[in-house]
């Protein structure tokens, strides 16, 4: 071990831990959001149009490896951008071209987002499945509406049956967030691999680097715990 | 006005329903008056519970309609449905609490989400509806910390809170413990006795002899028989329902 090598490497790692950090944090609340919007599609059946498509979505994601996701968006998507310029301007249509050209810092927060919205609709989906029968009567009964029925009893109860599987995937996200690095965006993990490259040492540096996921990770759950005890209703889920 | 003259206050026209290919409901018709306790027993899968649940539209007829008040329920719409079924209360056989609600907000919630009431009045009213099924101080208590008896009332109390024209109750002791069933049944006593029109499935023989003016006895879809418990409960009348009464007292014993 060599301390100046880590006087080195620290300035180094902690500006990817940063990049890192802006990747995972927008990506995972945006992934929340798209899995607990498409969960309730898929779970509901409501709205009908809608399930079918979503299903596709779901099984694309799932059902390819995110560094294939990643590169497609990344280097395929302009492939699209120069047909859809032309189609743009011969139409006197908006820039929406510009869209097809991410920067590696986007591409990688749209598309954990939307891996990860795939695997958190899952968790929605079954836990949607899992209530009761009786509630949804009970519900009805009332004189709730469908759409009443969905906020204060339907989303309340799935997300809390849910949330130790959406933990999970929150930790899952933290460390395929490394994935990033595919698009050289300068992020934990790439310039970890930068710094060992130049000076040859694998083992400190990633190791070093490690210690940066472990504590990512030990945050995360420790925040899904906080709020999973915090919303705990007794009896409820058991 | 004498009760015969005035209209019935819920009136149930030729009801059919087919589950399936099975044929759950065939053509049965009732009506209740205005403050009139009635007793549906009968054998299970006789069509009580599809009978109770298509009254409120939770299982649309396949023909037949429900008038409330003069006004049919049918074509009434999504919107229109939701609006009739608030002013008929149900109770279930298994509560159906809402399990991540306090007893208080079980109540409250319809209010303020269906009859838009503020927060402050939705639960002044539920602390009420709570004091009157007896449970005053388990309004902060969640579904699974209550006893199936509470549990009951507290669905009893959600239903009231909406001041329901009508209450159908399906078999709402049937779940319990028999030690609960009583505090059960006597707010469903002392609810008839203010004036509630209900339509009660129920295995309580004892306490539909006591409240009812009418028993109605349904069997395969059909209303076999109905009238006034001395009637059909005497035990020379010789009618199915005394049949099957005699049956449920030989398995409970008498008075149940």
């Amino acid at each position: 071990m060599d301390a100046a090598y880590f006087k080195e490497l620290w300035p180094v790692l902690n500006e990817g831990f940063w990049l890192s950090l802006k990747i995972i944090v927008p990506s995972a609340t945006l992934g929340l959001a798209i899995g607990v919007l498409v969960g309730a599609v898929r779970g509901t059946g409501y709205p009908k149009f809608l399930v079918r498509p979503l299903n596709i979505y779901v099984s694309l994601f799932r059902g390819t490896a995110l560094a294939m996701q990643l590169v497609v968006v990344y280097y395929g998507l302009p492939d699209l951008g120069r047909p859809l310029k032309a189609f743009c301007l011969a139409h006197d249509l908006p820039a929406l071209w510009k869209l097809c050209y991410l920067s590696p810092y986007a591409a990688s927060v749209l598309v954990f987002s939307l891996c990860s919205g795939a695997y958190h609709s899952e968790y929605i989906r079954g836990a949607i499945l899992s209530i009761k029968k009786g509630q949804f009567q009970a519900a009805k009964a009332l004189g709730l509406t469908r759409a009443q029925t969905f906020r204060t009893i339907v989303i309340p109860q799935a997300l809390r049956r849910a949330w130790p599987g959406c933990g999970n995937e929150i930790v899952y996200l933290i460390k395929y967030s490394s994935l990033a690095m595919l698009l050289s965006a300068k992020e934990l993990t790439s310039v970890a691999k930068a710094m060992a490259d130049y000076e040859f040492r694998y083992t400190e540096t990633f190791f070093a680097a490690g210690l940066y996921y472990l504590f990512l990770v030990s945050v995360a759950a420790w925040i899904m715990r906080r709020l999973e005890k915090h919303y705990a209703i007794p009896g409820f889920g058991r | 006005m004498s009760a015969d003259s005035m209209p019935p206050i819920l009136e149930v026209k030729n009801i059919s329903k087919t589950l399936g290919s099975k044929l759950i409901l065939d053509d049965v018709s009732l009506s209740l008056n205005k403050g009139e306790l009635k007793v549906l027993i009968g054998p299970s899968g006789g069509g009580k519970s599809t009978l109770l649940q298509c009254i409120h539209y939770l299982i649309p007829p396949d023909a037949g309609e429900v008038v409330l008040e003069g006004r049919p329920a049918s074509g009434a719409g999504r919107g229109g449905l939701c609006a009739f079924r608030q002013e008929i209360g149900m109770i279930f056989q298994d509560f159906n609490l809402f399990d991540h609600l306090t007893a208080e907000n079980n109540v409250a919630m319809a209010l303020r989400k269906v009859k838009k009431h503020s927060k402050a009045e939705a639960l002044e009213r539920a602390r009420r509806e709570l004091a009157r099924v007896g449970l005053a101080d388990k309004g902060q208590l969640y579904p699974a910390q209550l006893s199936g008896g509470q549990k009951q009332r507290v669905s009893i109390a959600r239903a009231l809170a909406m001041d329901p024209k009508v209450m159908l109750l399906d078999e709402p002791t049937s779940a319990l413990d028999p030690e609960l069933i009583g505090e059960v049944l006597g707010v469903i006593a002392e609810l008839s006795r203010s004036g509630m029109t209900m339509l009660m499935a129920t295995h309580q023989i004892g306490f539909a002899r006591n409240l009812t003016n009418e028993i109605i006895f349904m069997e395969a879809g059909k209303i076999a028989e109905a009238g006034p418990p001395a009637a059909l409960l005497s035990p020379g009348s010789g009618s199915r329902t005394a049949d099957f009464c005699a049956k449920l007292s030989e398995l409970m014993g008498p008075g149940r």
